[in-house]
């Protein structure tokens, strides 16, 4: 095609599967069939921060969740907390922060639940190259009909929180910009605590299989997109591990603090976004470190590298476990990303029965307004990772400024290193490429759990999807168009 | 035995809340795979139609070229198209940009919004993304009956978990999709 051009063939995988929402990676090739270079495209794009202009504040948190069916529980408490520092909130009652809370873990608990039952599941229990025709959680479900049934309740259990906290399961409305708009009745108390000591198991058995995984599979673990960066959380004043809210960390590869505690009412002080021509997802880097050197990875991984410790003692006892790996330097091998999420579900199990016992609960005390400013931003640990909600509002109570930086985006970095890391050691050098060894990048891909519908944001949506290119930028292979016919069936 | 159905997924310009919803289903899933199985879906890893299907389930709209062109061959090899969902009924948040006041030209607003450089962004050639590795973006988003005939449109933002199991075990029965009105709810 374009004969100016060094020679290079492009793989495509399209769409990306068993992810959330929509986006695909392509593959690009020398001459001698070796990976020159692998991308994560995310090939949707909605335009939110635009037409978010003009609405009210208060519609905030209950529009933007649409933007993710996954974690909407996390933009809308984002969003609330947003606008809490607009209408002068800086202390909510006890009863609306901790129905907050209750909402939150109940989400990371499902979030997390599905992503590695659900999702993951079915590439480390039949292995990455299994027939694609197996790949599923409904295989799952019959070979392994007990552990997917524990999946399925789990994740069931998370969505009944969330059901009594913000009305619905999916997009509801509990959060309002100072507090909150219910308590929890006795009644709904019960319902919840019914249930929770049989999660509390559940949750250790399901780190139990994360860890066993990665212990007696250390060596692939190792190997397969393992590789430094630094990590961005936000983390407790006393270090602790904390979903709901806290001072941002960032460490580099060696674990050592880039900057701690930092407001993240000035975030834009330490990060910016980078803009690249082939995705419609940003590429944020730390400001200090400049846009080659600045990027960092966020999720679970990264926020059980930055805290100190956990401050439920299940949780906390796995924790330790887990520095242990890495002798309490940065643990940074992306297939770890599965056993810190499992962590981290015991760590909301734990966190859910702390609160039900809580009798602020069903305080009536639900709202607070203070003095009014016209700039507010909320951070929150999504599912994901740092999730962050800066708004500008003015005196009608009209947005006239959105930005959001999702997990996902401060991820994008990350999965396209992990995806070139992998494409490089399985695909390099092979003249016929099987869909065996496609799956692989989609393995790195799904290891940081991406939420493609939040990546859109900014005006599109993702199906995963690799190509293969030839030297001359010709199409080779679409995993999507093509896999009937370049990819034998399995 | 009688053959299982078939059924094909998809999430278009959604938020993927209309699956979750699907999965809120619990432990019908269970009976489900009883009765049917998955092709085509984001939760297989079949990425193109193995069969023709008897259900296609459908969320959100279009808002670029490739959604239209997914939305066209779910009609070609399904036999029933269910649009489930504000988005693929009516377009769900993904349509407010149609909807950008005093706006000639409201796809290129949002495309500035979000990429020109400032001091937050660092965008050196001020260049909007445009590789050939993405789908062109339309002019509008539409909704999937502006695209193609839809066999039943089952509203909710989304709709829950039970509705949804209550339209697929109809189908599967060869029942028409039960609409009662208590089911009938726009958020
Ligand atoms: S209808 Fe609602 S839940 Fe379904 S995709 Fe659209 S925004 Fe998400």
């Amino acid at each position: 095609m374009n004969i100016d051009k060094p020679k290079t063939r492009i793989v495509e995988i399209e769409p990306v599967t068993r992810v959330e929402g929509h986006g695909k990676v392509t593959i690009h090739l020398d001459d001698d069939n070796n990976v020159a270079e692998a991308r994560l495209h995310i090939v949707e794009f909605r335009g939110f921060e635009r037409f978010i202009r003009g609405r009210l504040l208060w519609e905030a948190p209950v529009i933007v969740q649409r933007l993710c069916g996954i974690c909407p529980v996390s933009h809308h408490i984002a969003a609330a907390k947003a606008m809490d520092v607009i209408v002068g909130a800086d202390v909510l009652p006890p009863t609306a922060e901790k129905m907050r809370r209750l909402m939150h873990y109940g989400q990371v608990m499902q979030s997390n639940v599905l992503h590695f039952f659900h999702l993951s599941s079915p590439d480390l229990l039949f292995g990455f190259d299994a027939p694609r025709g197996k790949r599923n959680i409904f295989n799952v479900i019959k070979e392994f009909p007990d552990l997917a049934k524990q999946g399925v309740l789990m994740r069931k259990y998370g969505q009944e929180v969330i059901l009594h906290t913000a009305g619905k399961k999916i997009h509801g409305t509990g959060a309002i910009p100072g507090g909150i708009n219910k308590n929890l009745s006795l009644q709904e108390r019960d319902l919840l605590l019914q249930d929770i000591e049989q999660m509390k198991v559940w949750a250790k058995g399901a780190v139990d299989v994360a860890k066993r995984y990665t212990l007696e599979h250390l060596s692939q673990v190792e190997q397969f997109a393992n590789f430094n960066s630094s990590h961005l959380s936000l983390v407790r004043e006393d270090g602790a591990l904390d979903l709901y809210h806290g001072g941002l960390r960032a460490t580099d590869a060696a674990g050592n603090i880039i900057f701690d505690h930092v407001n993240y009412q000035d975030f834009n002080d330490y990060i910016m976004e980078e803009v690249r021509p082939w995705s419609y997802m940003k590429f944020p880097f730390i400001k200090s470190r400049g846009a080659l050197d600045g990027w960092y990875r966020v999720g679970p991984l990264s926020r059980l590298n930055n805290v100190a410790f956990i401050d439920t003692p299940m949780a906390n006892a796995e924790h330790k476990e887990f520095r242990a790996l890495t002798h309490n330097k940065p643990n940074h091998m992306s297939l770890a990303y599965h056993w810190a999420r499992m962590i981290e579900v015991l760590h909301c199990v734990e966190k859910i029965h702390e609160l039900l016992l809580d009798p602020d609960l069903q305080g009536a005390d639900l709202r607070v307004t203070g003095e009014r400013r016209e700039e507010g931003v909320g951070v929150i640990e999504a599912p994901r990772g740092s999730l962050f909600h800066h708004y500008k509002v003015d005196k009608n109570d009209q947005i006239t400024y959105c930005n959001l930086i999702v997990s996902t985006t401060h991820n994008n970095n990350g999965m396209n290193r992990a995806v070139t890391d992998v494409a490089k050691k399985y695909l390099s050098g092979k003249k016929r490429i099987t869909e065996g060894m496609l799956n692989h990048v989609e393995v790195a891909v799904r290891a940081y759990d991406p939420c493609l519908s939040c990546a859109t944001h900014a005006l599109g949506q993702m199906p995963l999807t690799v190509e293969l290119f030839d030297a001359d930028g010709t199409l080779v292979h679409s995993n999507s168009q093509h896999m009937g016919q370049g990819i034998p069936p399995d | 035995m009688k053959r299982k159905k078939r059924i094909a997924t998809v999430s278009l310009a959604g938020c993927f809340g209309c699956h979750m919803s699907l999965l809120d289903m619990d432990e019908h899933i269970l009976e489900l795979m009883e009765l049917a199985e998955f092709d085509r879906s984001p939760l297989t890893d079949f990425k193109t139609f193995s069969r023709r299907c008897d259900i296609g389930v459908i969320e959100g709209g279009c808002c670029n070229e490739e959604n239209v062109h997914t939305l066209q061959e779910f009609r070609k090899h399904c036999d029933v198209l269910v649009a489930v969902g504000q988005c693929a009924i009516m377009g769900g948040l993904p349509v407010m940009r149609n909807a950008i006041m005093h706006s000639e030209d409201p796809l290129r607003e949002c495309l500035e919004e979000a990429y020109s450089s400032s001091a937050k962004v660092y965008n050196p050639n001020n260049q909007i993304p445009n590789d050939a590795a993405l789908p062109l973006l339309l002019d509008k988003v539409y909704t999937c009956a502006e695209v193609v005939k839809i066999d039943y449109q089952i509203p909710g933002c989304p709709p829950t978990g039970e509705v949804l199991w209550a339209t697929l075990a109809a189908l599967i029965k060869g029942e028409p999709a039960p609409q009662e009105y208590h089911m009938i709810k726009y958020d």
